[in-house]
C-alpha cells in the first residue's frame, strides 16, 4: 500500500516535468520524483517496530538479526541524495543563466533550437 | 599487468581532474599538458590491460558484501575505445579551446567524465553502476553548457531534464531488484533472477531498465535530447558524447543488462530489434534534411546506434528462439564491431566540423563551400570518415554493416536486411551532400582566407582516419580472436558469467 503511494509521488514528480512551463518548477518536478525513489528505497529496509542497525558489544547476534532495519538502502539514499544535490545545484544555475540570456523562465518562450 | 592496476582507470581520471582544476587556473600550458598526459596514459593502460580477464574486489569485501568489478572481452573492449577516442579528443581540444576562457574547468569535467565512463564499463555492481553514471551524466550536463551562449544553455537544460528522468528510472528500477532479490551486485542478482522465472515485477523493472538506457543511449523514440545537445557543445565534446558517451550510458549497459542479468528471451530481444530499426530509419531521415552541419552528424548518431541495437537484439533473438549459433554470433559480432567503428568515425566526423567551424567561423553547410583547396588535410579526412560512416569498403563501417545485413538474411529476416541497405543508402547520399556543400563547389568571397587547422587539430584528425581505414583488420585471424570474439563471448555466456565471477570472486 505504502509502496503505492510512492509510485504516486513518483508519478506527481513526472506529471510536474510533463506539464508545466516554468523551468524552476521542472526542476522541482525532477526533485519530488527523486525523493519518491529515495522513499522508497528506505522503505524497502524498514521493518514495522524494527531498530537501528547497530549492534552493541555483547548483544545478542540473532535478536539483532531479528529486529534490525536493513542499513544498506540507507546507505544508498544517502549516496543518491548526494547525487541529486549535484544535479539540482547544475539545474539552478543553468536557470539562472536562462534566464539572463532569454529573461523569462517559461519555456515555450525559449526556444531558438529547432528540426 | 593484472587486476590490482584496474584501480588507475577512475583513479588516474579523479586525481587529474582535481589536480588540473586546481594547478591549470596558473597556466594554460599546464592544464593543456596534464589533460593530455592523464588521456594518454588512461589510453596505454588500456591496450596494455587488454588480456587482463577476473574479478577485482574493492577493499578485498568478497561479493555480495562488498563491490566488485569484473572485467571479460567486453569490458575490455569498451575501455580500449573509450580511452583511445578521449586521447583523440584531448589533443584536439588544446588549440581548439584557445577561444574559451576555462580551460582548466574544461579539462576538469571533461576527465570527470572519462572517470565516470571507464567506471560504468568496469563495475560489476548495480548502484555502482548508478553512481558513475550520474558523474558522466553530470559532468557532460555541464560541458554541453560549456560555451553559455542562449543556444548552449537551452540545449543543456534540454539534455539535463531528460537526462535525470532517465536516471532517476534507473535508480527506482534497481531498487525494485533489489527489493525482489535482496542483492546489487550483478552477478547474484543474475543467479537469482533466474531461480526464479519472469514475474511482474521483473518485467516493470526491465521496462524501467529500457525507457532510462534508452534515453540515455537517444533510441528513438527517447531521442530529442542529442539533436540539440551535440551540435551545442564544443566540437571535441561532441566527438565524445557521440563517440563513447552514448554508448558507454546507454547501449554497453542496456546489453550488459539484457544478456548478462535478466538472460535475453524472444520478446526482449524483438523489442531491442524494434528500438533499433525505428532509430536507423527515423535517424537518417530527419538527418538527411539538415543544413547544420553539427546537427546532421548528431542525427546519424541516432540512425548509427540503431545498426548496433539491431545487431546485438537480432544476435539475442536468434539465440533466444534456438536458430543457429553462427548466425547469432555474427549479428552479434557485427553489432559490438560496429559498435567500435562508430566510436571511430563519428568521432572524426565531429572533429572534421570543429576543424571548419573554427576555420570558418560557420557550420551552415549553404554559407560554406570550395574548401578543399584551402583545408586539403580535413578535406581527406573527412572523405574518409564519411566514406566509413556510409559503408563502402575497405572502410571499417563497410565490414560491420555487412556483418550485419548478411546476418539478417541468414536469419531470414529479409524485410530487416532490406530496411538496413536503405538506411545505408540514405546515409551515403546525406554524406555527398556534406562533401558537395562543403568542399566542392566554388569558395565564398568571405573564406578566401581561410587556414588549414593547427598542427595538433590536424594531428588527432590523422590519428582517427588512420584507425577508420585500418579498423577492417580487426577482423582477420588473431586480431579478431583478441579483440572482437571475447567481447561477443562475454554477452553470449549470458547467465553463465555471473557463475563465472561468483567463482573467482573474492
Amino acid at each position: 500500500m505504502v509502496y503505492i503511494l510512492c509510485f504516486v509521488l513518483f508519478l506527481v514528480g513526472l506529471y510536474c516535468v510533463l506539464t508545466k512551463k516554468n523551468i524552476v518548477k521542472i526542476v522541482i518536478g525532477l526533485g519530488i520524483m527523486e525523493y519518491a525513489v529515495n522513499l522508497f528505497l528506505v522503505l524497502l529496509g524498514y521493518r514495522r517496530g524494527g531498530g537501528a542497525p547497530i549492534r552493541e558489544p555483547g548483544g545478542d547476534p540473532l535478536e539483532f538479526l531479528a529486529t534490525a532495519v536493513d542499513p544498506l538502502p540507507q546507505a544508498l539514499v544517502l549516496t543518491s541524495i548526494v547525487i541529486g544535490l549535484g544535479v539540482t545545484a547544475l539545474a539552478i544555475a543553468l536557470c539562472v543563466r536562462l534566464y539572463e540570456k532569454y529573461g523569462t523562465f517559461d519555456v515555450t518562450e525559449i526556444r531558438r533550437l529547432k528540426g | 599487468m593484472n587486476g590490482t592496476l584496474l584501480p588507475l582507470f577512475v583513479a588516474i581520471p579523479l586525481g587529474a581532474a582535481f589536480l588540473v582544476a586546481f594547478l591549470g587556473r596558473y597556466s594554460r600550458v599546464l592544464a593543456d599538458t596534464l589533460g593530455t598526459v592523464a588521456t594518454l596514459s588512461l589510453a596505454v593502460l588500456a591496450v596494455l590491460l587488454r588480456g587482463v580477464r577476473g574479478v577485482y574486489a574493492i577493499g578485498g569485501w568478497p561479493p555480495p558484501l562488498g563491490i566488485v568489478w569484473s572485467v571479460d572481452g567486453l569490458t575490455v573492449m569498451m575501455l580500449i575505445v573509450v580511452n583511445v577516442i578521449s586521447f583523440t579528443a584531448t589533443l584536439f581540444s588544446a588549440p581548439y579551446l584557445a577561444r574559451f576562457t576555462a580551460k582548466s574547468k574544461y579539462y576538469g569535467l571533461f576527465l570527470l567524465m572519462v572517470a565516470g565512463m571507464n567506471g560504468v564499463v568496469l563495475t560489476g555492481d548495480l548502484f555502482n553502476l548508478f553512481v558513475f553514471l550520474e558523474i558522466a551524466s553530470i559532468a557532460s550536463y555541464a560541458l554541453v553548457a560549456f560555451g553559455c551562449e542562449h543556444e548552449e544553455l537551452e540545449a543543456s537544460f534540454k539534455y539535463l531534464v531528460l537526462g535525470s528522468v532517465g536516471s532517476t528510472l534507473i535508480l527506482l528500477a534497481i531498487a525494485l531488484l533489489y527489493g525482489a532479490t535482496g542483492f546489487l551486485t550483478m552477478a547474484n542478482v543474475s543467479q537469482a533472477l533466474a531461480g526464479r522465472g519472469s514475474s511482474p515485477l521483473t518485467v516493470l523493472a526491465v521496462v524501467f531498465f529500457v525507457v532510462g538506457f534508452g534515453i540515455k543511449a537517444a533510441l528513438v523514440p527517447f531521442h530529442p535530447w542529442l539533436p540539440d545537445a551535440h551540435p551545442s557543445a564544443p566540437a571535441p565534446i561532441s566527438a565524445m558524447l557521440s563517440g563513447v558517451l552514448i554508448k558507454t550510458l546507454g547501449i554497453y549497459t542496456l546489453a550488459r543488462l539484457a544478456f548478462n542479468i535478466f538472460g535475453v528471451d524472444g520478446t526482449f530481444a524483438s523489442v531491442l530489434m524494434a528500438l533499433g530499426v525505428l532509430s536507423m530509419t527515423v535517424g537518417v531521415f530527419l538527418a538527411v534534411g539538415q543544413w547544420d552541419l553539427k546537427r546532421l552528424l548528431a542525427y546519424h548518431s541516432i540512425s548509427q546506434m540503431g545498426y548496433v541495437v539491431l545487431g546485438i537484439g537480432l544476435g539475442g533473438w536468434v539465440l533466444a528462439t534456438g536458430g543457429s549459433p553462427a548466425v547469432g554470433t555474427l549479428a552479434m559480432l557485427g553489432g559490438v564491431f560496429h559498435l567500435a567503428n562508430h566510436a571511430a568515425f563519428k568521432s572524426l566526423l565531429f572533429l572534421c566540423s570543429g576543424a571548419i567551424e573554427q576555420a570558418t567561423g560557420t557550420r551552415q553547410l549553404k554559407e560554406l563551400g570550395g574548401l578543399g583547396e584551402r583545408m586539403p588535410l580535413t578535406r581527406a579526412t573527412c572523405t574518409i570518415a564519411s566514406l566509413s560512416i556510409a559503408g563502402v569498403p575497405p572502410f571499417n563501417g563497410f565490414w560491420s554493416k555487412l556483418m550485419i545485413v548478411l546476418a539478417c538474411f541468414q536469419a531470414g529476416r529479409y524485410g530487416l536486411a532490406a530496411v538496413t541497405l536503405l538506411v545505408s543508402f540514405v546515409t551515403l547520399v546525406s554524406f555527398l551532400k556534406v562533401m558537395r556543400y562543403a568542399f566542392l563547389g566554388s569558395l565564398p568571397e568571405r573564406l578566401r582566407e581561410v587556414r588549414e587547422a593547427p598542427l595538433l587539430m590536424s594531428l588527432s584528425m590523422v590519428l582517427l582516419a588512420v584507425l577508420c581505414t585500418g579498423m577492417g583488420l580487426l577482423l582477420v585471424g588473431g586480431a579478431r580472436e583478441a579483440f572482437l570474439e571475447p567481447a561477443v563471448n562475454a554477452l553470449r555466456a549470458g547467465l553463465e558469467l555471473g557463475r563465472t565471477v561468483l567463482a573467482t570472486g573474492g
